[in-house]
C-alpha cells in the first residue's frame, strides 16, 4: 500500500529518451525522407499515421490480456487482479487516443489525395468500428457503478476483442478503396521505397515508445485512485468502528 | 446423459416461466409489435420509396426497426427477476447459471420472431415488395439474425443490470459489438431481396458470429451474473 505510485528514475529516462526519438524521427520524416514520387509532401502524413494504425491494432490485445488476467486472478488474488484491471484500462484509453489520431490524420490525408474528408471503405470503417469498440467499453466503465465495474468492462472486453477479426472480415468483403497495404500486401506497386523505410521505422520506434509511456503513466494513475479508493473506504470502517464503541 | 436431461430440464422451466408471464402480460410483445410499426411507418414518410427503391432500402429498415423494437423488450427483460429479489434468488439456485441465460434468450427469440411474423406482411404492404432472389432463404437469414440480436442483447442486459441508466446503456454497448451482425443480415435480407448478389458468404458470416457469440455468453454468464 506504500508504494510510491510514481515514474521514478527508470521512468524519466525512457521519457527523455521517447522525447529525443520523437524530434529525431519527426526530422527523420519532414526532412531528410525524399519526396513521394507521386503523393509530393502530402505522404509525409503516412509516417504519422501509419504507425498509430498499426499500434491501435496492437493495444486491444494488451486491454484483452489485461481483462483476462482480472477475471483469473479475481477470486484468486484480488490485489493482483487490481494491477490487471489498471493495465486494461490504460490500455484501452491508449487504445481509443491512438486509433482517434489514426482516424483523424487518415482523414487530413484523405482530403487532399482522394478529395473527401471520409469513404466507408473496409479500412476505414474499420478503424472507426474499433474505436467505437472501446469508446463503449470505456462508457461502460463511466456509466456502471462501482463494485462490479471491473468484472463488467472485462466481460466487455473479452466481447470486444472477438468481435474485432470478424468486423474485419466482414467489413473487407463489404468495401475496398483504401490503397493497399505497405507491408505484406504482395502488390509490388505499392512497396515503400527503401529509402523511405529508416523514416517509417523510426517513426514507428518513437511512437510504440510513447504508447508504452502513456500506457504506465496512466496505469500508475489507475493505481494511485484504486489506492485512494481502499484508503478511503479503511478509514470508514475504522471510523465507524470508533463510533460503535 | 443424466446431466444433460436436466441441463435442459432446466432451461425448459426458465423458458417456460417466462413465456407464462408474458402470455399473461403481453407487455413486450405489445411494445415491440407498435414500436417496430411505428419505425416502418417513419421511414416509408422519410423516404416515400418506389418499388424498386424500396427493395434496396427494405432490409436496412427492417433491422434498424427490429434492432430498435428488441431493444425495448430486451431492457425489460430482467425487470422481472428484480422484483421481490427473484434475481438474488436465483443466482443462489444450484441449477447452472448459463440454463437461466438460454431460458431467457430463447425466450425473447421467441418474442421477436413473433413480432417479426406479424411485421412482415405489414412491411411486404407497405413497401410494395416480392424478393426477386431466393425467396425461401429469408427463412435462414431471419432465424439466424435475430438470434444475434437477441443473443447478445439478453447478454447485455444483464450486463447492464445493475447500472445507472440502465436503458441508456444497453444501446450503448450492444451496438458497436453488433456491427457485423448487423451488416450481415443487411446485406443478406438486401441480396435476396434484389437478386442482385449471392447472400452466401453472409449467411455465413452469421452462422460464424452466432456460434462465436453464443459460446462467449454461456461460458461468461456466471461471471457476468455474479458481478460484485
Amino acid at each position: 500500500m506504500e508504494r510510491p505510485r510514481t515514474l521514478g528514475p527508470i521512468g524519466i529516462a525512457w521519457f527523455c529518451l521517447t522525447l529525443a526519438v520523437i524530434v529525431y524521427a519527426t526530422r527523420m520524416a519532414l526532412v531528410v525522407a525524399p519526396t513521394d514520387a507521386l503523393q509530393g509532401n502530402v505522404f509525409r502524413i503516412l509516417y504519422y499515421h501509419v504507425p498509430h494504425s498499426m499500434l491501435s491494432l496492437i493495444f486491444p490485445y494488451v486491454n484483452l490480456v489485461g481483462s483476462l488476467g482480472f477475471l483469473y486472478w479475481r477470486r484468486r488474488d484480488p490485489l493482483k487482479a487490481l494491477a490487471a484491471d489498471a493495465v486494461a484500462i490504460s490500455a484501452a484509453e491508449v487504445t481509443v487516443v491512438y486509433a482517434s489520431i489514426c482516424l483523424l490524420t487518415g482523414m487530413l490525408w484523405g482530403k487532399v489525395e482522394w478529395g473527401i474528408w471520409w469513404t466507408w471503405d473496409w479500412r476505414l470503417t474499420s478503424m472507426l468500428v474499433l474505436w467505437l469498440l472501446y469508446v463503449s467499453y470505456l462508457m461502460l466503465r463511466r456509466l456502471s457503478s462501482t463494485g462490479q465495474t471491473q468484472t463488467l468492462a472485462a466481460v466487455l472486453s473479452i466481447f470486444a476483442g472477438i468481435d474485432v477479426p470478424i468486423v474485419y472480415m466482414s467489413i473487407r468483403w463489404w468495401r475496398t478503396q483504401h490503397p493497399s497495404p505497405i507491408f505484406f500486401s504482395g502488390d509490388p506497386d505499392s512497396k515503400l521505397d527503401r529509402t523511405m523505410l529508416p523514416a517509417f521505422l523510426w517513426n514507428l520506434a518513437a511512437w510504440a515508445m510513447w504508447g508504452v509511456f502513456l500506457l504506465t503513466l496512466r496505469y500508475l494513475l489507475e493505481r494511485r485512485r484504486q489506492d485512494n479508493e481502499q484508503n478511503a473506504a479503511l478509514k470508514a470502517i475504522e471510523d465507524s468502528l470508533e463510533l460503535t464503541r | 446423459m443424466n446431466w444433460q436431461i436436466s441441463y435442459l430440464g432446466h432451461v425448459w422451466s426458465h423458458l417456460r416461466k417466462d413465456l407464462q408471464l408474458e402470455w399473461r402480460s403481453r407487455d413486450s410483445i405489445n411494445g415491440m409489435l407498435f414500436f417496430a410499426l411505428l419505425v416502418v411507418v417513419v421511414f416509408s414518410l422519410a423516404f416515400d420509396p418506389t418499388a424498386a427503391m424500396s427493395r434496396e432500402i427494405a432490409g436496412g429498415i427492417l433491422w434498424v426497426a427490429l434492432l430498435f423494437a428488441s431493444i425495448t423488450a430486451l431492457n425489460q427483460a430482467w425487470t422481472r427477476e428484480q422484483r421481490n429479489r427473484v434475481l438474488e434468488a436465483q443466482r443462489m439456485a444450484p441449477s447452472p447459471a448459463s440454463a437461466l441465460f438460454l431460458g431467457k434468450a430463447l425466450a425473447n427469440f421467441l418474442f421477436v420472431a413473433l413480432v417479426e411474423v406479424v411485421l412482415a406482411p405489414l412491411f411486404i404492404v407497405f413497401y410494395n415488395l416480392h424478393a426477386l432472389g431466393q425467396g425461401w432463404l429469408l427463412w435462414v437469414v431471419m432465424p439466424l439474425g435475430t438470434w444475434a440480436l437477441v443473443c447478445n442483447g439478453t447478454f447485455f442486459a444483464a450486463l447492464g443490470l445493475r447500472t445507472r441508466n440502465r436503458e441508456l446503456l444497453l444501446p450503448l454497448i450492444l451496438f458497436p459489438v453488433s456491427i457485423p451482425a448487423l451488416l450481415g443480415m443487411m446485406e443478406a435480407t438486401t441480396a435476396i431481396l434484389t437478386g442482385e448478389f449471392e447472400p452466401g458468404q453472409w449467411i455465413q458470416l452469421l452462422i460464424a458470429y452466432n456460434i462465436a457469440f453464443t459460446t462467449v455468453c454461456l461460458l461468461l454468464f456466471e461471471t457476468a451474473l455474479s458481478a460484485e
